[in-house]
């Protein structure tokens, strides 16, 4: 396996690059960000929509939600493939699509994500605001979401990694992402499947695992922000203050 | 300064509130008593339309606030609302709930703001806890904050839901401390509270609710001493029992 590493080991990490086109990990690492980054605003409207007040945005949201998970994401890869050039003139590249495909998909179930966290951010906080006078929209940026979103950490991190790894179907439509690299290696070598589908794996195994810690170190950071850090002991200190009889 | 005009809700078929008619005059402090599910929340809620009603007017300095829903942001920063839970944001400092509102609804700019805010913890009892985050206060601490918080929007109108209900029993009196300063300084006030001795001292007037109406408005002296309605009359022979 460390051969065939060390042949190939470029390779399935940036593809033909710079003979031909980046590919590789490479690749999939950008595709999985850009999904990633395109998706996220996405599924925060889909959220926002789904607890809506106004019915139509409320099932508009709810439509696009419901027909999304009800299809395969390769249907979704092959129809934008196939469909998009047909509609438009224009010819789009497999990475193109595989965004397109992902955004798609990916706004569905995050936006269900979201739509969790809002729900759950307890009605008090809404109320603060608005009698403060915040409209909708500055009570959502500066209150809810805020709290909804890192609330939701974990699970957005799990869709995050399954747009990391959803990215391997790419490889159908042609781009040369680091399945496809793996693919011609394994067409080039012809003996050795097992290992190479191993190093693939092991492939994305680095990459959603860097990820997870990434984001367990986020949730840490701004969990100890929220209680403070250095932690104090409040009640003491305030026990104190009353015994000393001290003005407050 | 307030009006209450004929105000009626419904929860379903369950009426909350049944024809209320009041008035709170500038610089009153007006207490809300009554036993538990009388409406007095409900009443208070209804004041910056929290709470939606179904019949009648209800006016903030001659302003309708069921009317349309165009100027109620600009209505409601000027009504700072204390809520039983606290409800501070637990993402942000102390320093920044207290700045939050004026920063976002009123425009105020960073630097302003923050001396505002730090002026208003201080007169509260806690500027040495601007940088604390809320979830390290005790209770009572912040309930202070969330009076400097409503404060902040310099409403000529402060509304209390049961302050200090929420509270341990030796943090109440640190809440209540503040509400009688901030009486003193001639803020116009409605407090629905249990804290009867607060009543005593503070409110101008009471207003006695139960089943959804104002019962009986009086005095604390006369409330305490010789209520009128039979029901306060109960009311206050209970509480005295314990």
């Amino acid at each position: 396996m460390l051969d065939i590493l060390h042949d190939y080991g470029i390779m399935l990490l940036i593809g033909q690059y710079p003979q031909g086109p980046l590919g590789g990990l490479a690749l999939t690492v950008i595709m999985a960000l850009l999904a990633l980054i395109a998706s996220f605003p996405l599924a925060v409207l889909i959220g926002l929509a789904r607890t809506s007040t106004i019915a139509p945005v409320r099932n508009i949201a709810m439509g696009y939600t419901y027909v999304v998970r009800a299809i395969p994401l390769l249907l979704l890869i092959f129809w934008t493939y196939f469909a998009v050039p047909l509609i438009t003139g224009y010819n789009i590249s497999g990475f193109i699509t595989m965004i397109v495909a992902l955004v798609v998909y990916e706004g569905a179930y995050l936006g269900e994500v979201v739509r969790a966290g809002i729900n759950a951010v307890p009605k008090g906080q809404v109320e603060a605001a608005r009698a403060m006078g915040m409209s909708y929209w500055q009570c959502m940026r500066k209150i809810v979401l805020p709290q909804a979103l890192f609330n939701m950490l974990p699970s957005i991190l799990n869709q995050f990694i399954m747009i990391t790894k959803n990215t391997s179907l790419a490889y159908l439509i042609g781009t040369q992402e680091v399945t496809f690299a793996a693919y011609q290696i394994n067409n080039q070598l012809l003996t050795q499947p097992f290992q190479v589908y191993a190093l693939l794996a092991g492939f994305y195994f680095v990459l959603c695992f860097s990820l997870s810690r990434l984001a367990k170190w986020l949730e840490h950071t701004i969990d100890r922000k929220r209680l403070g850090a250095p932690r104090i002991n409040v009640a003491s200190v305030e026990a104190n203050q009353v015994l000393a009889g001290q003005p407050k | 300064m307030i009006e209450f005009k004929n105000v009626n809700k419904w929860y379903g078929e369950y009426q909350a509130l049944c024809n209320v008619n009041e008035q709170v005059a500038a610089g009153e402090v007006v207490v809300v008593c009554g036993p538990s599910g009388s409406g007095k929340s409900t009443l208070i809620r209804t004041v910056n339309r929290l709470e939606e009603i179904q019949d009648g007017n209800i006016l903030i300095s001659g302003e309708e606030v069921h009317a349309s829903k165009k100027n109620l942001n600009a209505l409601r920063s000027r009504v700072g609302f204390v809520f039983q839970q606290f409800n501070l944001f637990p993402h942000m400092s102390v320093l920044e709930n207290v700045m939050i509102g004026p920063m976002t609804v009123l425009n105020r700019n960073k630097t302003d703001a923050a001396k505002t805010a730090r002026d208003l913890l201080a007169k509260v009892g806690l500027g040495h806890k601007a940088d604390a985050m809320p979830l390290q206060l005790s209770g009572g601490q912040q309930q202070r904050v969330a009076i400097a918080r409503a404060l902040a929007m310099e409403p000529p109108v402060m509304l209390f839901d049961e302050p200090t209900s929420a509270l341990d029993p030796e943090m109440v009196g640190e809440v209540l401390q503040v509400m009688k300063d901030l009486a003193s300084e001639g803020m116009t006030m409605i407090c629905v509270t249990h804290e009867m001795g607060f009543a005593r001292e503070v409110a101008d007037r009471i207003w006695f609710m139960d089943a959804g109406q104002v019962l009986e408005r009086a005095a604390p002296e006369d409330f305490f001493t010789a209520p009128k309605h039979p029901r306060a009359a109960k009311f206050i022979s209970d509480i005295r029992a314990h």
